[in-house]
């Protein structure tokens, strides 16, 4: 399997403080790997310097073997790396519908003929199928703001497939969903990954969820990789147990 | 307004247009000059509600751009430049100013972007008084002809009220078109989550520029309608109190609503006229008026309107699902 994206020696310095200190790993075409760790020990900054929110103070990120660091927010999303945030973002004010087409519409077209082309950018068929495929039907014209934390989770999650990624990195996906929904949103990451061959990195603290969702899980503590590896490996490792899982 | 049925808003709209063409006929040079105002800032208040309303950009400057349209025009067609091609300047120059004006947006926002907006403001202003080669200075521009349109005069006020509405017409379709497109979207992203609406492939920059620009523009087409009507423009009008009067017509007729800068334009305009019986106090009760309905209301009048909109659509979906809640326990 060859590998989607190659992150190689990332540090990023706050000041004084290295939140990440030489981090390196790749993910390969078709995975769902797993980062987990302590709170504070670099996931969400090693995220945000891979997808262009912040500028890596060095290290180098590669995607589909070209380079990409530095690249703004918006360059790299069309180049395919997708991303939901750790704090729910949608836009409450906008319907469900409306949530799903601003997501895929900056793939459609330029510019111009975004200005001049149709309302919706010939997306509505892409939405509703996504929004069925989420089993948000019934709620597809209500505004996003109205609908409940698990429902605008599950919303948030379906916006960053819209642009049809190669890569999707989720910053807790399950952060707040009861059960119900959880294996649900499990099923439905699960579903995509398979039909649309989408490459996913997770982060997550509920380790049910990632065990048994990841391919791989790579461990995180004070802005180093600690281990890296399949589930049941990484479970067992005493380092990790000792880090994050405890006794 | 989603809450009324379309055959109805349809038939509003068409009423209140035939309105706005039949009524005025009637109407003596006072009211025409009035109701001519009211069309003109009304196109000047879309152009912010666009960068403001629509997109989130603070603005102190669009009075400014008011001024560079109208300078611009006034200046062509003294010279003998027939209005339509004067505009088209005043559209092509405070774009491009505009677009300019953006780029401090990209590093600040909110109130430092008003600080940012006023001072070009003020720049503006000194440029109109003080380059007297090209503006006149204090004296201003004086006999700015109107224009022939198909061969008609408009020197008559009722001929040129009905340019200002024609124009007004022409700019509310391009603007309705605009933030129904993507590029509203777009902006409704950038105003309520820039980090989001970038991680999702919205060219942030690009649209921050574009919302500046565009509304810019619209004050331009404002300016360059603004020197024919009054036929004679000098610095004073395009003060920055013409920017903190054309921000009070988009806040009150409510911000991010199409319709707002209608209102907010009428309001502006129009209401300072009526309570003029009132002789001195007519413009503490302006201000009192604006300052109690935006206490009652932060999101202006059409924010009223859209609260109970709200408010009636989740009562008639409460009741939706009480009755189908009922239907279950029957068949049970």
């Amino acid at each position: 399997m060859s590998a989607v994206l190659e992150v190689t020696n990332i540090k990023k310095n706050f000041g004084g403080i290295s939140a990440v200190d030489g981090v390196s790993f790749d993910v390969r075409e078709g995975e769902i790997l797993g980062l987990i760790g302590p709170n504070g020990c670099g996931k969400s900054t090693l995220f945000n310097c891979i997808l262009g929110q912040l500028t890596p103070s060095s290290g180098e990120v590669k995607l589909d073997g070209r380079t990409v660091t530095g690249l703004r927010p918006s360059e790299l999303n069309k180049l395919g790396v997708s991303r939901t945030f750790q704090l729910l973002q949608v836009f409450p004010k906008l319907s469900v519908r409306e949530n799903l087409i601003l997501a895929g519409q900056e793939h459609q077209g330029n510019m111009a003929s975004r200005l001049v082309g149709r309302s919706d950018a010939g997306l509505t068929d892409a939405a509703n199928q996504m929004i069925g495929f989420f089993k948000l039907d019934h709620l597809a014209a209500e505004p996003a703001g109205g609908l409940s934390y698990g429902q605008q989770k599950l919303l948030d999650a379906a916006m960053a497939f819209m642009g049809g990624p190669r890569l999707v990195l989720l910053d807790e996906p399950a952060g707040g969903v009861n059960p119900t929904m959880l294996s649900d949103l499990k099923e439905r990451l699960i579903a995509i990954n398979r039909e649309k061959n989408a490459t996913f990195v997770v982060i997550e603290h509920n380790m049910e969820f990632v065990m048994s969702l990841c391919s791989r899980v790579m461990v995180m503590a004070e802005g180093k990789v600690l281990a890296m590896g399949r589930p049941d490996e990484v479970r067992k490792n005493p380092a990790v147990i000792e880090a994050y899982l405890g006794h | 307004m989603s809450g009324f049925a379309k055959p109805l808003k349809i038939a509003l709209g068409i009423a209140v247009i035939a309105a706005l063409i039949v009524v005025p006929m009637n109407f003596n040079r006072y009211g025409l000059f009035i109701l001519s105002q009211w069309a003109v800032m009304t196109i000047a208040a879309m152009g912010l509600n666009l960068t403001l309303g629509y997109a989130g950009q603070v603005s102190l400057a669009q009075g400014a751009f008011v001024g560079i349209g109208a300078y611009a025009a006034a200046i062509m067609t003294t010279h003998g430049w027939p209005l339509p091609a004067a505009i088209a300047a005043a559209i092509v120059l405070s774009f491009a100013v505009g677009w300019v004006l953006g780029y401090p947006a990209l590093r600040v926002q909110h109130h430092y972007l008003a600080f940012v907006t006023l001072a070009f403001s003020t720049l503006a202003f000194l440029v109109f008084r003080n380059e007297s080669w090209l503006t006149g200075g204090i004296y201003g521009i004086s006999n700015i002809p109107r224009p022939h349109i198909f061969g008609i005069a408009t020197n008559k006020p009722l001929p040129f009220y009905y340019v200002c509405l024609g124009s007004l017409a022409i700019v509310s379709l391009a603007v309705w078109w605009l933030i129904r497109s993507p590029w509203g979207r777009a902006f409704i992203a950038l105003r309520e989550n820039p980090l989001r609406a970038q991680s999702l492939g919205v060219d942030t920059r690009r649209y921050t520029l574009m919302a500046f620009a565009i509304g810019s523009a619209l004050g331009g087409i404002a300016g360059a309608l603004y020197a024919p009507l009054t036929q004679y423009i000098d610095p004073v009008p395009f003060n920055l109190s013409l920017s903190l009067d054309l921000l009070m017509m988009v806040i009150v007729g409510g911000a991010g609503f199409y319709f707002g800068p209608f209102l907010g334009a009428m309001i502006a305009v129009l209401l300072p006229e009526w309570l003029r019986f009132t002789e001195g106090y007519y413009l503490m009760l302006y201000a009192i008026a604006v300052m109690l309905l935006l206490i009652w209301s932060p999101t202006g009048i059409l924010g009223i309107l859209d609260r109970y909109m709200a408010a009636r659509r989740t009562k008639a979906a409460s009741a939706l699902r009480a009755v189908a809640k009922s239907r279950l326990e029957t068949a049970q």
